[in-house]
């Protein structure tokens, strides 16, 4: 079953007079459970796909499609309910709200599906225990480490059961032991749930766990090969 | 999410620059204090004159001649009312009536020695409890009495200016009914303060019967003086005292100038609570402005978990309100202080006078619950305004930009 595509998708940046093309017309399909990377050097349109596969950004021309669902015209509002219902997210820099303990992070994305309290509290207090972070539930960002930090925002993206997580560089601010457990515990949620994981990643250590490798180059994909996974 | 929650997140973000956001409280709460005082310095004037006014010069209620015509002193018998005493004393019997006494009001020259000052005779009934002001306010010697054919009580100032005490004697000549001139020497039984000094630089009293006698208009007086059990049943007397050769003027009609002098003020005050209230907007403005350009990161994640603009928008504007709160808070407290401080001690302002208004030489502040929430609710409101900006500018960011760093 198909998670996500991107049909003939262009994304062009304008800064003043100048264009920047990010993507130049793409087409990527993305069934469920699939554990794809997308690799390539900087600039070469990771991210940007990967924005546009999250809603978070529109493209220049052609279509997104989320759940067999076109998003391209979505407004703000349609595009803000479909990423609370269907996308994690995991950003490279390790986004957790200043202010919320790790408990609460993990709670936001379900307070905002509106998920009842008893509920709530067993699906925060699962997915903190999948990530290994139960005894840091009630710790601040500051007072985790990058490593368990980026766990927590794992599990924060996991908490609505997504069908889809789009990771930008997970690991990229990790040391090896801490990238190693981060990409174990997604690698074990996506076998154990099957839920569907899109890195964009230029960390060779990720390329090993991926299922199948995207390679973009100067905004165009360049390879598409079935990987074995770890 | 639930407001619970929101107001949490708020909460916590307000705590994050504690300088910044207890500067932003502050400004409010200095700006609403200063509103505070203002409104209580300006409801205190205008309420001390209205009741010297009353208390001093118009009375609740004041009967005069059909013929009556203000800022006209005419003591032609057909200008003065006849038989006062007895009109008094019928007015007395109704019910809502406290005091009714006659006066008689002449204009005169005082002279003493080779200074001389144009003054008013008020010739009044020495034993009525219209008097107690004049009564309270003896500086020096005894009030009048009735009996008394030489005597008279002078404000404290008159008697500065001239340099007058207890005992001294004075020449004072004076207009009478038939157009002729009349002099006397009389002797100050006394002075008085009312601490008004439009009221203390002008005024002598005299007992009722020698004014008439020495003014040559006998059995008349100028006006009937009424004080009311209470003040707003004044339109209701009046209306039962009415009839075809007497006048009846309320105070609210006496009074009009002070009304319309406060309305004045008020749309004057307005320009000045905008000015004070715009200055305190800015900086929350500036605060929330900051709060956004700092955390745009933020805002990115938590639009990319799903939170719409509506949600972003209502985070701000709750930090605005939780600002607001300790800001009204801040200016009741600092605002309370300093009325409180005006209301016992007053503000100086010596002899500040208007024609016809009888100020005291101190304004004392005084705040009602009325103008105090009016404040409050104007301070939270426009604090709330303030926010639109900095929150629509957070809601309106898209993710992508509000995430850039996040990527490549």
């Amino acid at each position: 079953m198909e998670v996500a595509k991107v049909s003939n998708v262009t994304r062009v940046y304008k800064i003043g007079e100048i264009e920047t093309q990010a993507l130049r017309g793409v087409n990527l399909s993305i069934q469920s459970g699939e554990f794809t990377a997308l690799v390539g050097p900087s600039g070469s349109g990771k991210t940007t796909l990967l924005q546009l596969f999250g809603l978070l950004d529109q493209p220049t021309s052609g279509n997104v499609y989320i759940n067999g669902k076109d998003a391209t015209a979505f407004n703000r509002n349609q595009r803000a309910d479909l990423r609370k219902s269907s996308i994690g997210f995991v950003f490279q820099f390790f986004a957790l709200i200043p202010t919320l303990t790790a408990y609460e992070n993990v709670e936001m994305p379900l307070l905002l599906n509106g998920m009842n309290p008893v509920e709530r509290k067993r699906r925060v207090n699962e997915m903190l225990e999948a990530v290994g972070l139960e005894n840091r539930a009630q710790h601040r960002p500051d007072q985790l480490s990058g490593g368990q930090q980026q766990r927590a925002a794992v599990a924060r993206a996991l908490a609505t059961n997504p069908k889809l997580i789009l990771a930008d560089e997970p690991t990229a601010n990790l040391d090896t032991e801490n990238g190693k457990q981060v990409m174990d515990i997604m690698q074990k949620l996506n076998q154990e749930t099957g839920v569907t994981f899109i890195f964009a990643t230029h960390d060779p250590r990720v390329f090993g766990y991926a299922k199948r490798i995207v390679t973009l180059q100067d905004g165009l994909i360049t390879q598409d090969n079935q990987a074995h996974g770890k | 999410m639930n407001l619970a929650q929101t107001f949490k997140l708020a909460y916590r973000n307000i705590w994050r620059n504690k300088t910044r956001s207890w500067l932003s409280v502050l400004a409010v709460g200095i700006g609403m204090a200063l509103l505070l005082l203002m409104v209580s310095v300006l409801e205190g004037e205008m309420r001390g004159a209205l009741d010297n006014t009353i208390r001093l010069q118009s009375g609740h209620l004041q009967i005069r001649p059909a013929a009556y015509a203000e800022n006209k002193i005419s003591l032609k018998w057909d200008d003065l009312i006849d038989n006062p005493t007895e009109v008094a004393e019928k007015i007395k019997s109704i019910p809502q009536v406290a005091i009714a006494t006659p006066r008689l009001i002449a204009s005169a020259i005082l002279s003493v020695k080779d200074q001389s000052k144009g003054v008013q005779i008020l010739g009044i009934d020495p034993a009525s409890a219209a008097n107690q002001p004049f009564r309270q306010g003896m500086l020096a010697g005894n009030f009048i009495t009735a009996d008394d054919r030489e005597g008279i009580l002078i404000g404290n100032l008159l008697a500065e200016k001239l340099n007058l005490k207890t005992g001294d004697q004075v020449n004072l000549l004076a207009a009478t009914s038939n157009g002729d001139m009349n002099q006397q020497i009389f002797t100050v039984r006394g002075v008085f303060t009312t601490r008004t000094p439009g009221y203390d630089e002008n005024t002598i009293f005299m007992p009722l019967a020698k004014a008439q006698a020495f003014t040559v208009t006998e059995n008349h007086a100028s006006l009937i003086f009424i004080m009311l059990q209470n003040a707003d049943q004044a339109e209701a007397v009046a209306q039962a005292l009415k009839s075809n050769n007497l006048k009846v003027l309320t105070w609210r009609e006496q009074n009009m100038f002070i009304t319309q002098f406060e309305d004045y003020a008020n749309a004057f005050f307005v320009v000045l609570y905008l000015i004070v209230l715009g200055i305190t907007a800015t900086v929350v403005t500036n605060t929330l402005v900051m709060a956004v350009f700092e955390r745009t990161r933020e805002i990115g994640i938590l639009s990319a978990i799903g939170m719409k603009g509506s949600g972003i928008m209502a985070q701000f504007l709750t930090e605005a309100a939780l600002l607001a709160t300790g800001g009204v808070i801040a200016g009741l407290i600092l605002g309370g202080a300093l009325v409180a401080y005006y209301t016992i001690n007053g503000i100086y302002i010596g002899d500040y006078g208007i024609t016809g208004v009888l100020f005291e030489d101190r304004i004392y502040a005084h705040l009602t619950v009325q103008n105090t929430l009016n404040l409050a609710v104007v301070t939270y409101l426009v604090t709330l305004v303030a926010s639109l900006y900095p929150a629509r500018l957070a809601a309106r960011l898209e993710p992508v930009e509000a995430l850039h760093g996040l990527g490549e």
